[in-house]
């Protein structure tokens, strides 16, 4: 990989990425001697035929067309643009046709984070683990408004619609860790969507299929917690240091254990166990007041133990501010 | 008639009353133009503010529901009350007229009609703006646009006023011109700022009924849940975006459209020179505003569409470029044995022609599936838009507006200034914009209200740029003003850049009220600059 596509773009990480940065490079190339010939053309007219202090306003020439040159206007732009053209759709196909043995992970969108659903069973939320080296089919669909689905590093979108599945594919042939956007404005946490994915070699993604989740057995319930909050991305609705954001924050929520809460309807509870175990999995049932009930629940995200996790994570924080 | 000699439309006749009841087309635009002023500035401080927040890549001052608001208001007001109405509704009511030696338009009543419908809906817009804003994105995406709590319903409201501005004023512009012209002013002998709005007024009367109608199914969606474009209850969300761009890309074009128009007209006057292809560019017109219909699907190259779609609609898009190009060409080659000036209209459109170049070409990176895919929804998209609409309509403007000036003010503002904001709006606005296609490029998403560490040092700098271009577009503009300061007036005769078209050589500036002292005769074509010569004349009274 060249210097200018390192500065240019992100990692050329799929196996169609290169085909469209040198489509890239030639839609470039072709405009940069376009823009140079307006450009030139342009300085070099208005400066020859300028207006000198000392010249005489005069009657001027009448060439107002030239058959040649104007016919070069037409046919050269066209032939250009014919190639990318051409280009352009021959790529485009190779970036809809998904090889017959891709594995298929399903990815839902939803305010403000991202689900995916492995073909083996299990499943990690803002976080996309797939093997190098194989093609990976991802269906697409929203349990709520628009999202978009982005890998930059993939030069693969594609947008994520509630009432129908869109498909796209990649092949990964470099490991590492790379980001993931959502590009279809979905309101307040929109630019906070972000999740990323990971592609490890085909043995080390074996191996971590069989052991998804199961590291986690052996964490203290509060350092559970801790990892669950910004894995689960309670993070992007939830701040820790009381500041609130679109919901109210795990400090402040924390430093209030065993006193009322008022919700919208002008109902109160105490803040307690049985109270946040009901807000994370119906979060619609009690709104405390001056928020907004955006929260989807995490009803089938979440089982008891992490649930216990994240319980004992969020008293953890009212005794680690007084310190 | 001799007591009428020294009166001009600004002064005769007098009092507010006689404003705000004008038929006179004159004032009419005047009217449009302080409005369309007015909303730019405010839509510019919104830009300026989200250029702040931005500037590092936490929201510092504002939080994401803030950012939201803005980014949807900078778009809506700039597009809906400024770029769409404003060539056409300024620049276009005053001088379509004198151009084709007419009293005024076709129905001067509709006409002031049309200012009040626009108004209307802009007293809508700020009351969006006073009761707390409204976070769609312009763009009014369902299902996000049926389910937000902000002020939907108001602000769409308003746009579906405003569209019916648009095309009143579309449908006195297509009457005008063909019936008002005056003995012997035949078509090819129309100046092509003329052919400009009549194809800009053509795409508008044809487009604009169906953003209202999808403006309207909105509304009700919303109210009544009828389910058109609801999921839930059988509807389609991308129908919507179907509706959306059938209307928002031919709008496109009526926002360009104009420009060119006064592109044409400012290099042959400003080179003293026969236009380069008149036919040519009258007919590319025509054919731009037709093929702009064709082409709406490459907005949603990402939305799922059939393959065959993004196939046709990619095919068809790259049929924009080639009248497109031809214009540009003929453009540069005007110069080609001219006189050239470096007069401030002369500079904008010379910094046009460079950035509406690439806003053009960068259009052709967008128009090709595969890499779309890439760069769709990213700043290359901000940048691309930003090159086209503010590179292109706005700075035609701004050179419009400084080319007309003395002819609808009869005074003439410092030059020297002029030329300096010129050039400093052209640094400035690269400055600001170019870096975007890079943040498009290395995948910044658009609408962002925080971003990722990477793309920090980029987007200061185009933050940094962009009070450059704030400040440049102020102090033009303020230059402007400046001139119609007490005993600044020019000598009604007076023909500063020695233009051949019939509003300089036909009329005083600022013009009689009824335009045109004596019925006028035509004696000319608008660029024989081969054949008559007007001696540029600046005196003062």
């Amino acid at each position: 990989m060249d210097r200018l596509t390192e500065y240019l773009f992100p990692k050329q990480v799929s196996t169609f990425a290169q085909d469209i940065d040198n489509l890239f490079y030639f839609i470039f190339y072709t405009s940069l001697a376009l823009l140079a010939i307006v450009t030139f053309g342009m300085i070099y007219l208005a400066i020859k035929y300028r207006f000198k202090k000392n010249d005489e306003v005069r009657l001027t020439s009448s060439t107002d067309h030239n058959s040649i040159l104007e016919s070069s206007f037409v046919i050269i732009p066209l032939i250009l643009v014919s190639i990318t053209f051409v280009w352009g759709i021959k790529s485009y196909l190779n970036m809809v046709t998904v090889p017959n043995d891709a594995i298929e992970i399903k990815v839902t969108g939803q305010s403000w984070f991202w689900t995916f659903d492995y073909p083996e069973g299990g499943s990690t939320l803002n976080e996309l683990v797939v093997p190098s080296g194989v093609p990976i089919k991802i269906v697409l669909s929203s349990k709520d408004v628009l999202h978009s689905f982005y890998i930059p590093v993939m030069r693969a979108k594609m947008d994520v619609l509630p009432n129908r599945y869109n498909v796209m594919w990649f092949d990964a042939r470099h490991e590492g860790i790379y980001p993931i956007f959502c590009t279809e404005y979905c309101g307040t946490g929109h630019s906070q969507m972000n999740a990323q994915v990971v592609v490890m070699n085909p043995k080390q993604y074996n191996v971590w299929l069989a052991e998804a989740g199961s590291e986690d057995d052996d964490l203290p319930l509060d350092e559970l917690g801790a990892k669950l909050y910004s894995k689960k991305a309670c993070i992007t609705c939830h701040t820790l240091d009381g500041s609130p954001l679109v919901g109210p924050s795990y400090l402040q929520t924390s430093q209030m254990w065993g006193q009322e809460r008022v919700f919208d309807d002008g109902s109160s509870a105490t803040i307690d166990d049985n109270y946040i175990r009901n807000s994370i999995l119906e979060p619609q049932s009690q709104i405390v007041a001056g928020y907004q009930g955006v929260m989807p629940t995490y009803q089938g995200l979440l089982n008891d133990r992490e649930l216990d996790a994240l319980i004992a994570f969020l008293k953890t924080l009212k005794e680690d501010s007084e310190i | 008639m001799s007591d009428n000699h020294h009166n001009n439309y600004l002064t005769y006749p007098k009092g507010i009353m006689s404003w705000l009841l004008t038929l006179d087309h004159k004032r009419i635009g005047l009217m449009y133009l302080f409005g369309g002023m007015f909303f730019f500035f405010l839509a510019g401080v919104i830009a300026l503010g989200m250029r702040l927040a931005l500037a590092t890549p936490e929201a510092d001052f504002i939080t994401n529901d803030q950012y939201n608001s803005m980014y949807t208001l900078h778009g809506a007001i700039m597009i809906f009350l400024f770029i769409i109405p404003a060539i056409p509704g300024a620049l276009g009511n005053i001088l379509l007229p004198l151009m084709l030696g007419a009293r005024d338009v076709a129905f001067p009543r509709l006409n002031l009609f049309s200012f009040y419908l626009y108004s209307l809906g802009a007293v809508f817009v700020i009351y969006t703006i006073l009761a707390g804003g409204v976070d769609t994105g312009w763009t009014f995406y369902t299902p996000y646009s049926t389910s937000s709590t902000t002020n939907v319903i108001p602000m769409t409201l308003g746009i579906f006023i405003i569209g019916f501005s648009s095309i009143l004023t579309g449908l006195n512009f297509i009457a005008t011109i063909h019936k008002m012209r005056i003995k012997g002013l035949t078509w090819y002998k129309l100046p092509l700022f003329v052919w400009a709005l009549y194809g800009t007024s053509l795409v508008q009367i044809t487009a604009t009924p169906v953003i209202a109608i999808t403006m309207v199914l909105l509304i009700l969606e919303r109210l009544l849940g009828i389910g058109i474009f609801d999921p839930a209850l059988g509807g389609d969300p991308v129908l919507f975006q179907h509706f959306f761009w059938f209307y928002s890309h031919p709008a496109v074009y009526i926002m360009i459209l104009p420009a060119f128009g006064i592109i044409s007209e400012i290099i042959p006057v400003h080179s003293r020179k026969k236009i380069w292809g008149y036919k040519f560019i009258a007919y590319s017109t025509l054919s731009i505003a037709f093929i702009g219909f064709l082409v709406w699907g490459h907005h949603m190259f990402t939305s799922g569409q059939s393959v065959f779609s993004q196939i046709v609609f990619s095919f068809i898009t790259y049929f924009v470029g080639i009248p497109t190009g031809i214009k540009i060409f003929s453009w540069m080659l005007t110069m080609y044995k001219g006189q050239v000036s470096f007069t401030p209209p002369m500079l904008y459109a010379l910094s046009f022609l460079f950035l509406f170049t690439i806003g053009g070409l960068t259009g052709i990176f967008l128009g090709a599936v595969a890499l779309d895919i890439h760069l769709h929804d990213t700043y290359f998209v901000v940048a691309h838009f930003h090159y086209v609409m503010q590179g292109g309509t706005i700075i035609a403007f701004l050179g419009g507006l400084h080319h007309w000036w003395p002819k609808s003010f009869g005074a003439m503002y410092n030059q020297t200034i002029a030329n300096i904001c010129a050039i400093g709006v052209f640094v400035s606005f690269n400055g600001t914009f170019f870096p975007q296609f890079l943040l498009g490029l290395r995948g910044m998403p658009r609408r962002y209200a925080t971003y990722a560490q990477e793309y920090a040092d980029i987007h200061s700098y185009s933050t940094f740029w962009s009070g450059i271009l704030g400040l440049s577009i102020f102090i033009a503009v303020v230059n402007l003003l400046w001139s119609l300061r007490k005993n600044n007036k020019l000598d009604p005769g007076t023909n500063p850049w020695g233009a051949l078209t019939m509003e300089w050589t036909h009329t005083t500036s600022p013009p009689h009220p009824h335009n045109f002292e004596e019925e006028p005769v035509l004696t000319h074509g608008p660029y024989d600059y081969d054949k008559v010569l007007v001696k540029p004349t600046l005196k003062r009274k």
